[in-house]
């Protein structure tokens, strides 16, 4: 029986100046692995397979060794303790087990959950199903820049909140919440405090302790590590928090995650978060200047761009932008040697153009004409210059197209015409 | 999303992009959806009086790629019809000749209404005495 599986093909060629095509520069989706990680996995597949909970010879030692050799190294990263690091699947379950173990776990105390507009939809539609089972959940809006004001935090933290959630960096528009002080909010409340720091954790710098934080979302594919593999971060002391399990099994990871660890896995987290620690003061500083050159190119070409959240509290590898009178996905068309994306509704399968962008404000119209660029550790200077000049000329050749910018140069206010409804 | 063959072409090379002079008593101009929902399609028409064939098309479009085929091929079908073979071609049409997905229907139905809006217009222009007084809306 044959065994080859069929895949699709990425056909690679080579632009005249020598930049190899299609360009990755969509790092907030899911980032390449580092080859220093993958090098340090390979050995835990075939060679040290065995299972870290075999207590009883020398090939369950050495799993276990790697994975608590992991554990420290991505508490250090967060500057948490290694028996505070729960080993999951991903970001994904971390927050359903941070948000539904907490839930579970302080019923008696209250109902109520508090929580952003912006947030991940792992976030957002966890807390959808315990409103079903009784909870109450409370949705904070953003202000423009995609901050949440801490004035509705504290007015919205009653006698029974449990839980506040809230992520350090959103994933559309990159931008930073002020988890220290949300944290410092929480801890005078006596309320615990979550956030889905996916985004966050290897790209800016993040302490556990100084940012008061309770539980922490990790994602290893988000930070040049493998798919498949996270962690939650678990506060054991001042307060000592304490989550129900929502995998029940043979008792790992301390009860609260159930299931045979993913060991080669653990230890590609573990390395990605070696390197980021060592190299995330440089990195951040040539993300951020990459970034930087990427808007100024199309800034200075472009008029009617506007960049979505705020530039100050920001990811460096993030730039998330509004061409005016361009549709998305037909911008992403014309572009089509470059991996990003939009928040057009024509890129989704909701049909609706993206939630973040609709909270900060922006007009659907402008949704629709969104481009997020996530810049990472493999982009180089050449590539960002050569997605720029992609994305001038194709707008500009898009709007020569458009019958809205063909109006607005008219002098047409696009506001008071009135569209027939489809 | 991946694209046929024959939107990638439209895409690429859309054919009669442009204006018509819309204050022009022998043009009709149509212009459908709407910048909130990511779709706007503007289609004009030159009809001639004598003979009601319609002999110049154009188009501008704001939206997806299949918005932007939709369009195209309007315009290259509807030139050198009648207004009435015009008002025959239908969305499924346009649906079936670019392989359009099915999340993609509504992007042939704006182009159908841009047809029959652009038509629509021409004809309220042959009805009135004092065609420099229409506005295209």
């Amino acid at each position: 029986m044959s065994t080859e599986v069929k895949t699709a093909t990425l056909a690679q060629h080579t632009a005249p100046n020598g930049i190899k095509l299609p360009i990755y520069m969509d790092n907030h989706a899911t980032t390449p692995m580092d080859p220093r990680v993958l090098e340090e996995m390979l050995p835990y597949f075939m060679e040290k397979f065995g299972n870290a909970a075999s207590r009883n010879h020398s090939f369950g030692w050495a799993a276990e060794e790697a994975v608590e050799t992991a554990r420290e190294r991505i508490a250090k990263l967060v500057g948490a303790t290694s028996k505070e690091i729960i080993f999951t699947s991903g970001a994904t379950e971390s927050d359903n087990l941070a948000i539904k173990g907490v839930a579970e776990m302080y019923r008696e105390k209250g109902n109520h959950i508090i929580t952003a507009v912006t947030e991940h939809k792992a976030v957002l539609d966890t807390c959808k199903r315990l409103e079903k089972y009784g909870y109450r959940v409370t949705y904070l809006p953003v202000q423009k820049d995609g901050l949440i004001d801490l004035d509705d935090l504290k007015r919205a933290i009653d006698d029974k909140t449990i839980l506040v959630t809230i992520m350090a960096a959103n994933n559309e528009i990159g931008v930073l919440q002020p988890i220290a002080e949300i944290g410092r909010l929480c801890h005078e409340k006596g309320v615990i405090f979550h956030s889905d720091a996916t985004q966050a954790v290897g790209k800016v710098p993040t302490d556990v302790n100084k940012q008061n934080i309770d539980l922490m979302s990790i994602s290893a594919h988000k930070m040049y590590g493998p798919k498949g593999v996270g962690a939650l971060y678990v506060r054991r002391k001042n307060p000592r928090v304490q989550i129900a399990a929502i995998i029940d099994g043979g008792g790992h990871e301390r009860g609260m995650r159930s299931g045979t660890l993913n060991v080669p896995g653990i230890v590609g987290l573990g390395k990605a978060c070696a390197i980021a620690s060592e190299e995330m003061p440089q990195e951040s500083c040539k993300l951020a200047g990459l970034r930087n050159r990427l808007r100024d190119r199309i800034m200075g070409r472009l008029d009617e761009v506007y960049i979505n959240g705020s530039m100050e509290h920001r990811l460096p590898g993030n730039l998330n932008i509004s061409f005016a009178y361009v549709e998305g996905e037909s911008l992403l068309m014309g572009i089509n040697d470059v991996a990003v994306s939009s928040g057009s509704a024509c890129t989704s399968a909701t049909l609706e153009p993206s939630y973040v962008l609709k909270a900060l404000g922006t007009g659907d119209d402008l949704a629709h004409s969104s481009i997020r660029f996530g810049i990472g550790r493999f982009n180089t200077e050449a590539e960002v210059d050569y997605v720029a000049d992609r994305v001038i000329e194709t707008v500009q050749r898009l709007r020569e197209l458009s019958p809205l910018y063909e109006m607005a140069k008219e002098g047409v206010d696009l506001k008071s015409v009135k569209w027939a409804a489809e | 999303m991946s694209y046929s063959d024959k939107v990638i072409d439209h895409y690429n090379n859309p054919r009669n992009v442009g204006s018509l002079d819309k204050g022009s008593a022998d043009v009709g101009t149509g212009l459908v959806g709407a910048p909130e929902c990511g779709d706007v399609m503007k289609l004009q028409i030159k009809v001639n009086p004598q003979t009601n064939v319609i002999e110049d098309a154009k188009f501008k479009t704001f939206g997806c790629g299949s918005a932007i085929a939709s369009s195209s091929l309007a315009t290259e079908w509807v030139k050198g019809k009648t207004v009435d073979e015009a008002l025959a071609i239908k969305n499924m049409d346009i649906v079936k000749e670019l392989s359009l997905p099915p999340v993609k229907i509504h992007c042939s139905v704006l182009a159908e209404d841009a047809i029959r809006a652009a038509i629509h217009d021409w004809k309220k222009k042959q009805e009135t005495a004092t065609p420099a007084a229409v506005q295209a809306k």
